[in-house]
Parts: structure tokens; C-alpha cells; sequence
């Protein structure tokens, strides 16, 4: 749970600057992983927006999360050129594997699965990424082993 | 570091650094793009290192992490200098060789050497390799000679000298002219003319104006901005400074996507590097003129590269974007007149100014001229990123640069233009690449990302995935690109699971130009260009599909079988083992048998089998 105080702080570091919510938002995000109703609400409070206007910017963009991510953080490169080299059926391997859907977090918070859409990576098609290490020219088979190493 | 004050000052600087090195010293090149990060480039250039100061050679040669080099597929490279030698896919265990051999011996290491597919050579240097060849590498040639992270080395090249005859020896009417002698068009997408859009900037009413380095790269399979910035991040910020310059603007922004940390801390370090040499900041060269530039880190949403998105996203909201009435150009970000380009615009800038505008407007076609950078991805051999003049056929690229299609498939199309592009096939090989060509065959230039396809490709799946991409991706604001788009994918997603209906493929095209007619931005409007072009151009596999609910290219799951050929299994049991439906049946030496209702169709037995003895039609 974040502290209010470092909230106010970091809202407090943006005064004045043009770029505002969104912003605040990335820092908050960065900080916790994730952005709780109860920093929403602050950030609202403090620049005088509406809460509704915070949270349309919050779930507009895929950076901001809702809820708290897993430890490790699987993502899975939907790109087009992951995509025509297989790269759904890696996602749906780890899906069986890890019994989540794209988007979701392990009930025990191992784990979060995400996709994305190309991170230049291309060359090493299909990729993933766990906690930021890259493994390319992936293949189903392969995923299980991959995961071991975080398990 | 002192500030540099002058040209003169800059030009000594420039001799100075020159001068304290000995061209004949060897420097190990090793590529530090993403993708050769990726696949160990990091211990292999710690392991030069250490090799290095093993053997006590520390004064004997200079080692050196760059750029991408463009070769992505046969990476981690490792290039000496000053012989060019060029070596592929090095392992930190090859370290010791490359030295002994190489650096102190004289002698090449044979067998990390390009061997050419087509006849067998072996091949030293790089610039004979046939992928870099035939390229001109304006944009690119920089990134493999510099460490990106040291603006000594971008100024050894010459760099920021356009900068300085721009801001001491030209007015901003003749950059602007210079630029639209050139024929620049932009490099983000819709190929606008640079110049006037600089011009309509610079007569705009008002004193405080922006440019805006457009670094979101949103489209799926190019990344060839990324490797810019990651490269050669100084020559996208001289560029910024001599269009700032031109239409009287004192503050930069570059917008870079979040997936990009690595280029995000590259383009920070030649920020601050440039301030500290006095190239950003007040009075720039003495030329009177300031200028600084800020980086915006993007929130993930593909429809803020959009112009209009993009600057409400900058300003902290939602990125929607707007009617294209009101041009940036006199009210964009923070209603300010606004130039907004693409990297690859602002970083052909300084090399107009340093070289004319009739060097760049000799190269290319009648109204596309200069080069342009793609990236080849997908069903291609030689997978990286190419530099080349515009003109240049899609054959040329595709087989001669990018060496065909791997395991001797068939080509079937390619990809260009990301989301708002389409699928081009192979009757138009011979279609040379520029703005007017790709739109005439219903597709796009957009970032130059050239996504190849093979005969196991299903262009029905890859309509639908694009119209998932683009019903994602909309922002919702337009009833037409929300409700249309959603629609189309729904039809796709039927069709591809063996339920599509006769009258499907005339549904799809009608919806296709109520989209086009009733969309704000760009997204909308050319949402539908995947799929009319894949309708164009292969009309066959949308009516296998809906008609004999076949899927030609072995790849929708919901039509596809697998099974095991009798005469190829060994009965090894690795595909029994693997099975994640346990659908295999068998025992050890007898031929397996796949239980069709159990099967999920993940194709891993048929990945794992070392005999090919498993089959999918
Ligand atoms: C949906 C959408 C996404 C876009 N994404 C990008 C992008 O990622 N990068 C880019 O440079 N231009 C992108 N553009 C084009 C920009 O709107 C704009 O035309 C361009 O940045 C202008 O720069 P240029 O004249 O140098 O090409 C996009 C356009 C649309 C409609
Ligand atoms: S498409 Fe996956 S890295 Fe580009």
C-alpha cells in the first residue's frame, strides 16, 4: 500500500508543469506497479479534476494497471511479425501452462501475462519477455522451461 | 567539458578529437542494438574486455558497443576496424580467438565470417556482405561507427556542423527553401512535404512555436526509429535544432513510446551532453538563437502517433484526436503552432543542409525522393533493417537485400504500412517502393515497416488480426471507426472459425466505406485497408473459407487437422510426451495416433518432431 504522503510529494514535483496528469500517473504507476482507487482519488483531489477525468485517462492508456501485477511480469510480443511467426500460440501455451487469460495476474501473484503489440524486437521473432529478459525465436515447446527458471 | 561557442570552436573540437586518434588502431565494433542485446551482446563485449586487459592490450585497442547495424537476424555482430572485418553471430567463448587471431595475428577467424547463401563465398568485409551492398546508408551508416552514448564521437563526424552553417550562415527562408528544394516528405506515414509544412509554421501568427519529434513508432514489425534513436541519437536532435531554427521555435519534445527504455536513456544522455557543449541550451554557436528539447514518455495507445492525439496527449489527456480543419501547424500543441515530424525526417535534416538540396532530390523517384529505412521482418531470411533510395522494387528488397523466403517457401505478400496499410502480393513484385505506388495498390508507405509472408500465411487471419489491432486501438470517439471496425472483426473472427456465410466478403466491403466516409483521424479511414486489399488480392482463401470452410494456409485452427503420417513416425513418444491435451496415443517403437476430439490443435506435436512425420491440412 502506498503512502499518501509520497503521492502528494510526487503530485508535488509536477506543479507547474504542463504535461500534468498523465505524467503523475506514469510516476505513480512506476512506483507501485500499479494505480489504487485510493491514489486516483488523491490525484483527483489535488489538481481539481474530476475523478472521472482521472480515470478515463487511466484506462485509456495500457501503461496503467488497476490492480497490483504479479511478481514476474510475462509479456508476449503480438506484433505482426511475431504474429505471422506463431506468436498467438505461445500466448495460448502459457494461458494452459499458468491457467490465466492474456491480461490477468496468477491467483497466488506469481505471474502477470500481458501482449503487446511489437517491441522492435522483430529479428527474433516470436518473442517474450519476462521481468524484462528477452527470449526470442520462441516455440510452445520451449515455454514451460522458460517459466521453471521463475517458478 | 567547455561550451562550445563558435564554429570555429566547434570545427578545433572536432581536430582535437580527430587528431588524438590513430586511424590504424584496431576497434572492436560490437553491435549494441536491441536485437543484438538481446541475443548476448553485452557479455560478449564484456568479454573483449576482460580478454583484452588479460592479454595487456589496453593501449593497443580501442573497443566500442554501437548502434544497430541493421543485420538483426545474424546478430550478436562484432565488426573490426579500421579492415572492416565482419563477423556474425559471436559468442563471448569466440572472444579469445577474435583477439588472438584477429587483433594480434592478422588473420581472419574463418568461421564466424557471412557466408553468401547464393555461392557459397565467404565474405570479409562488411560492405560486401549482399545485404548491406546494395544499400545507401544515409540515416543508418552512422549508427555502426559511433558509440551513441559519447557526443565526441558524433562530432568527429562531422556532427553538428549543418547546425552550425544553418544557425550562422542561412535564414530561416532559405532552410525552409533548401528543405522544399530537397522534396522531403515525411517519414511517419502520409508523406507530407516537409518544407511546407515548416513554411506554414514559420508564417503562423504568434511568438511561442514547438516542434515535436514524432517517436511513437506505433506500427506493429518497424523499428527502425527505435535504432535511430538507440544509434545515433545526436543527428535526430541536430535536426530538431536547425527546424526550430527555421520557424522560430525555442522548445523540442521528442515523443518516444514506453516500450523504448533503451532509447529513451540514449536520447537523455545526448541531451544532456548536448547542453553541456552549449548545442542546446542559450545562444547556441553564438548564433543568438535558443533551443532546448525535452523528452515525453508515451502511456501505451497506438492512436497517439496521430498528430492531432499526440499533442492532447502531451497536454496530459486522453489522446483523441480531433477534425483535421484546424492544422498544428498554426494551433497544435497547447494551441501553439506546432511542426510535428517523424525521426527519420528530423534526422535527414542536417544531411540536406550539409550536402544541398540537389544531392538529396537526385536519389529516388519523381515525387519520393532521398532514401528511406525499412525494416524486413517476418517470413524473410535476412531479417533487419535496409536503408535505400526510394524507387526501389519490392523484388529487390525482398530477395535481393533480404534473401527470399526461409526453408525455400513461396512468397505470398507482403505487409506494409502497419494497421492503415495492406497486403501486397505477388504479381506487383516488380512495383517500385514510393508514396504514390503503395497507395495506388491500396496499401501505405507509413513507418516502412515490410512484414513478409509466406504460403503459411493465412491472409484471412491476418485481415482478422489487423481488424483486431485497429478495433483495440480505436479511441472510440468516432461511431463509425467504434461500431464499423468492431464489425468488421466480428465477421473475420466468424469466417476464420468455419462459420462465415455466403455474402460475407460484399458485407465487408460496404462496411469498409462507410468507415472510410465517416471517420476523423487516419486510424479510422484506413482501418479498412487490410482487409479490402487481402479481399483484392486473395479472394481464393476467403472463399476456401467460407465456402469449403478450408483454410489454405494451414492456419486457422477451427479448419485444420493435424495427424501423423504412419510411414515417417519412429514411435520416439517425444510428441505423445509433449501433448498438452494428452490427445497422442501410442507406445514406444509403434506409430502414434492423434484423438481428434481431444486435440487442441497447438501444432507442438508437429513442432517437436524431429521426423516431420506429423501433418496439418
Ligand atoms: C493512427 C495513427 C498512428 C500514427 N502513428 C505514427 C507513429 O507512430 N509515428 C509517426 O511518425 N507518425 C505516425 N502517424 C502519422 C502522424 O500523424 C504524422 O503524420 C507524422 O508524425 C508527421 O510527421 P512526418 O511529416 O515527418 O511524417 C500516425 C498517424 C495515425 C493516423
Ligand atoms: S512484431 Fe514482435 S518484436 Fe516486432
Amino acid at each position: 500500500m502506498e503512502d499518501m504522503a509520497r503521492i502528494d510529494a510526487i503530485i508535488a514535483d509536477y506543479r507547474g508543469k504542463t504535461s500534468g496528469l498523465t505524467t503523475i500517473l506514469q510516476h505513480i504507476q512506476d512506483e507501485y506497479n500499479y494505480l489504487s482507487p485510493q491514489a486516483m482519488e488523491r490525484v483527483a483531489e489535488k489538481l481539481g479534476l474530476p475523478l472521472s477525468q482521472v480515470l478515463h485517462v487511466a484506462t485509456f492508456y495500457k501503461a496503467f494497471s488497476l490492480e497490483p501485477r504479479g511478481k514476474h511480469l510475462i509479456t508476449v510480443c503480438l506484433g505482426t511479425a511475431c504474429h505471422v511467426r506463431g506468436g498467438v500460440r505461445l500466448v495460448e501455451q502459457i494461458e494452459r501452462l499458468l491457467k490465466v487469460r492474456a491480461g490477468e495476474t496468477t491467483p497466488d501473484r506469481q505471474f502477470t501475462l500481458e501482449t503487446v503489440n511489437c517491441v522492435g524486437s522483430c529479428a527474433l521473432g516470436p518473442v517474450m519477455i519476462v521481468d524484462g529478459e528477452y527470449y526470442g525465436k520462441m516455440i510452445p515447446s520451449k515455454v514451460e522451461r522458460v517459466l521453471k527458471k521463475y517458478q | 567539458m567547455d561550451r562550445i561557442r563558435t564554429a570555429d570552436e566547434l570545427k578545433r573540437l572536432r581536430d582535437s578529437i580527430v587528431a588524438a586518434r590513430d586511424p590504424s588502431k584496431p576497434c572492436i565494433a560490437v553491435c549494441g542494438g536491441t536485437g543484438c542485446r538481446a541475443l548476448g551482446a553485452e557479455s560478449v563485449t564484456a568479454a573483449f574486455k576482460e580478454e583484452i586487459a588479460g592479454q595487456g592490450l589496453e593501449d593497443k585497442i580501442d573497443i566500442r558497443m554501437t548502434g544497430c547495424h541493421g543485420f538483426c537476424e545474424r546478430g550478436p555482430l562484432v565488426v573490426i576496424f579500421p579492415e572492416t572485418i565482419f563477423y556474425h553471430g559471436a559468442t563471448p567463448d569466440d572472444v579469445p580467438e577474435i583477439v588472438s587471431e584477429t587483433i594480434v595475428g592478422e588473420k581472419v577467424v574463418e568461421r564466424l565470417l557471412y557466408e553468401d547463401p547464393l555461392t557459397g563465398q565467404k565474405i570479409v568485409h562488411e560492405p560486401e556482405v549482399p545485404f548491406y551492398k546494395r544499400q545507401k546508408r544515409i540515416l543508418m551508416g552512422k549508427n555502426g561507427l559511433i558509440d551513441p552514448t559519447r557526443i565526441e564521437d558524433y562530432i568527429a563526424l562531422d556532427g553538428y556542423q549543418a547546425a552550425a552553417k544553418a544557425l550562422l550562415e542561412m535564414t530561416p527562408e532559405e532552410i525552409i527553401d533548401t528543405i522544399k528544394r530537397s522534396g522531403l516528405r515525411g517519414r511517419g506515414g502520409a508523406g507530407f512535404p516537409t518544407g511546407r509544412k515548416w513554411e506554414s509554421c514559420r508564417r503562423a501568427d504568434g511568438d511561442v512555436k514547438y516542434v515535436i519529434c514524432n517517436a511513437d513508432e506505433g506500427d506493429p514489425g518497424a523499428y527502425q526509429d527505435r535504432s535511430l534513436i538507440e544509434g545515433n541519437p545526436h543527428a535526430i536532435l541536430e535536426g530538431m535544432i536547425i527546424g526550430a531554427y527555421a520557424i522560430g521555435a525555442h522548445e523540442g519534445f521528442v515523443y518516444i513510446r514506453m516500450e523504448y527504455p533503451l532509447a529513451m536513456h540514449h536520447l537523455q544522455l545526448a541531451i544532456e551532453q548536448a547542453e553541456e557543449y552549449g548545442l542546446l541550451g542559450e545562444n547556441i554557436l553564438g548564433s543568438g538563437f535558443d533551443f532546448t528539447v525535452s523528452i515525453h514518455r508515451g502511456a501505451g495507445a497506438f492512436v497517439c502517433g496521430e498528430s492531432s492525439a499526440l499533442m492532447r496527449s502531451m497536454a496530459g489527456f486522453a489522446g483523441e484526436p480531433r477534425a483535421k480543419h484546424v492544422h498544428a501547424t498554426e494551433k497544435g500543441l497547447w494551441d501553439r503552432p506546432t511542426v510535428l515530424n517523424n525521426v527519420k525526417t528530423w534526422a535527414s535534416v542536417p544531411h540536406i543542409i550539409s550536402n544541398g538540396a540537389d544531392w538529396f532530390a537526385q536519389m529516388g523517384t519523381e515525387k519520393s525522393k532521398g532514401t528511406m529505412v525499412f525494416s524486413l521482418v517476418g517470413k524473410i531470411n535476412n531479417t533487419g533493417l535496409v536503408e535505400v533510395p526510394m524507387g526501389i522494387t519490392l523484388r529487390e528488397l525482398i530477395f535481393d537485400i533480404g534473401g527470399g523466403i526461409p526453408e525455400g517457401k513461396r512468397f505470398k505478400a507482403v505487409q506494409t504500412g502497419g494497421p492503415s496499410g495492406g497486403c501486397i502480393p505477388e504479381s506487383l513484385l516488380d512495383l517500385p517502393v514510393d508514396y504514390e505506388k503503395l497507395t495506388e495498390a491500396g496499401s501505405m508507405m507509413g513507418s516502412g515497416g515490410m512484414i513478409v509472408m509466406d504460403e503459411n500465411t493465412c491472409m484471412v487471419d491476418v485481415a482478422r488480426y489487423f481488424s483486431n489491432f485497429n478495433r483495440d486501438e480505436s479511441c472510440g470517439k468516432c461511431t463509425a471507426c467504434r461500431e464499423g471496425v468492431a464489425r468488421m472483426q466480428q465477421i473475420l473472427e466468424e469466417i476464420t472459425h468455419g462459420r462465415g456465410r455466403e455474402g460475407d466478403i460484399e458485407m465487408l466491403e460496404s462496411l469498409s466505406q462507410a468507415i472510410r466516409d465517416a471517420s476523423l483521424c487516419a486510424l479510422g479511414r484506413t482501418a479498412p485497408n487490410p482487409v479490402l486489399t487481402t479481399i483484392r488480392y486473395f479472394r481464393d482463401e476467403y472463399e476456401a473459407h467460407i465456402r469449403d470452410k478450408r483454410c489454405p494456409a494451414g492456419i486457422c485452427t477451427d479448419l485444420i487437422r493435424y495427424s501423423i503420417i504412419p510411414e515417417k513416425c519412429t514411435g520416439c513418444m517425444v510428441c505423445l510426451r509433449n501433448c498438452p491435451a494428452e490427445a497422442i496415443s501410442g507406445e514406444k517403437q509403434k506409430v502414434h495416433v492423434i484423438d481428434q476430439d481431444k486435440c487442441i490443435r497447438c501444432g507442438i506435436c508437429r513442432e517437436v518432431c524431429k521426423f516431420d512425420a506429423v501433418k496439418v491440412e
